[in-house]
């Protein structure tokens, strides 16, 4: 059977990683080549490289990065951040990359999923959601709304509606991000990943909130998540990938363990 | 040198990497000259049957890919390299390349698991092998290895002596299969870590015989 996924995600702006803390006062902490490299080595299953770079200059040293991190790494890896056009997506995916990851975009314009489907493959389209809990209402009955420009512009989506959506327009794959949970440390959000993962046909990857292992194990128990998508407490090496597996196929949790 | 075969289909340039990587000469080729000199090939794939057959039949390969088979040359399908190399996919009813009996096969969308959780397809991730026989690319293979599946079909050969390895995702099916100087397998061996490059580096000294 299929073994639940672990993702470092590295966000890279002008050819450096950074983590945002809640989408603010970001640190530069390596080079992104490199630290992919590490993660392949302690076992991540799959990188996510988030670009959040403004700049066409920054654009263009984000598709070197990605060609060098091809070179170096053998798993799988995904880009997302700036992703707006076909051509966007081609030039990431000719670069190395297996996947492409659509956020914003996607939300002002829903055809480009089922245009990159078309062109690239489902497998190849990720939609990323950031996601922020509200009162449920008529126009969002989940009390899940979906947000955008980093979680500063509400869309008034409902997520789970937005998510079957992407799912019918093609996208292969979820990364479900919590707004609420994310940079804090306390825990991924539960309920709405449970929420997604169950409605949906395509796997979901579960980011925001990770503090400790319990967190990634109850995210993908409880929460019924494919993956889980780790940043900040394996970038300041709270634990490593490593551990995250060893602890985790400790308690009955299928995961990839050698490699 | 190692010929990879140039049909449009998907991102040919990671096999091209991970042998670059194994320090091995390849190219990535649709030259009829090249293909025929190379003494080996690779013949990956990502994307629908139908497209890949149109335009493998366009560029004439598929006459090319039969000579170097019978030239008993080593051959390697990845993924829909692996499933075209049958008589047939349920996948656009594409009429394929009949190199060994059977066909490729769908999913079906209401796979569950033994604990009954309704199973997603694709079946996209990191699965094991159970070996069935013994060959040389799976050399150095441990039983934990896991290797990197993404894919809506599967192949299944008419014969079951055909069948190298079997996966586990709701049913067994075939992940390797093999028959004389051809092995093919569904997963991604050059995006499959350490494992996958053990395979990659086995295929390169196999001489396409099957003596153990």
């Amino acid at each position: 059977m299929l073994s639940k996924r672990i993702i470092p995600c590295l966000d890279v702006r002008d050819g450096k990683t950074t983590k945002g803390i809640r989408f603010k006062e970001n640190v530069d902490i390596g080079d992104p080549v490199d630290m992919g490299r590490y993660y392949y080595e302690e076992g991540a299953d799959e990188i996510v490289f988030y670009d959040i770079t403004a700049s066409s200059e920054g654009r263009d040293i984000m598709i070197d990065v990605v060609s060098r991190v091809a070179e170096t790494i053998f798993i799988p890896f995904s880009v997302g951040g700036g992703i707006r056009s076909l051509e966007d997506m081609r030039r990431v995916l000719l670069a190395g990359a297996e996947k492409v990851s659509v956020n914003s975009a996607a939300v002002k314009d829903p055809e480009i999923i089922s245009r990159g489907a078309e062109a690239f493959g489902s497998q190849c389209i990720v939609l990323g959601m950031d996601v922020k809990r509200v009162m449920p209402s008529a126009a969002i009955p989940s009390g899940y709304e979906m947000v955008i420009n980093g979680g500063r512009t509400d869309t008034g989506l409902d997520a789970l509606a937005w998510a079957r959506r992407a799912e019918a327009l093609g996208a292969g794959e979820i990364c479900l991000n919590s707004i609420d949970a994310d940079g804090t440390q306390n825990g991924y959000e539960l309920t709405l990943t449970a929420l997604v993962s169950e409605h949906v046909g395509i796997p979901v990857i579960a980011s925001g909130g990770a503090g400790s292992i319990d967190h990634i194990y109850e995210v993908l128990t409880k929460g019924k998540a494919d993956a889980a998508l780790v940043a900040s407490v394996v970038h300041y090496n709270t634990f490593t990938v490593r551990e995250i597996k060893e602890s985790l196929h400790a308690r009955g949790v299928k995961v990839r363990m050698t490699w | 040198m190692i010929a990879i075969i140039d049909y449009k289909a998907g991102n040919l340039r990671s096999v091209e990497r991970a042998l670059r990587g194994l320090g091995v000469e390849c190219r990535v080729t649709q030259d009829r000259a090249e293909i025929l000199d190379a003494d080996r090939v690779v013949f990956p794939g990502v994307g629908a049957a139908g497209r890949a057959m149109a335009d493998l039949r366009q560029l004439g390969l598929d006459r090319v890919l039969r000579q170097v088979l019978k030239d008993g040359r080593p051959f390697l399908g990845i993924c829909l390299g692996a499933q075209i190399i049958l008589d047939r996919s349920q996948e656009d009813q594409a009429e394929c390349l009949g190199f060994m009996a059977g066909a490729a096969r769908a999913f079906s969308a209401s796979l569950s698991s033994r604990r009954d959780e309704r199973l997603k397809i694709p079946h996209m991730g990191w699965n094991s092998l159970e070996i069935v026989r013994e060959h040389p690319v799976l050399k150095g293979v441990a039983p934990e290895d896991e290797f990197y599946f993404v894919h809506t079909y599967y192949p299944e050969p008419a014969s079951d002596t055909h069948i190298v390895t079997t996966t586990d995702y709701g049913i067994r099916f075939p992940s390797v299969i093999g028959r004389e100087n051809l092995i093919a397998m569904q997963f991604h061996p050059e995006k499959s870590g350490r494992p996958g490059l053990t395979i990659l580096k086995n295929f390169c000294e196999w001489d396409g015989g099957h003596a153990q």
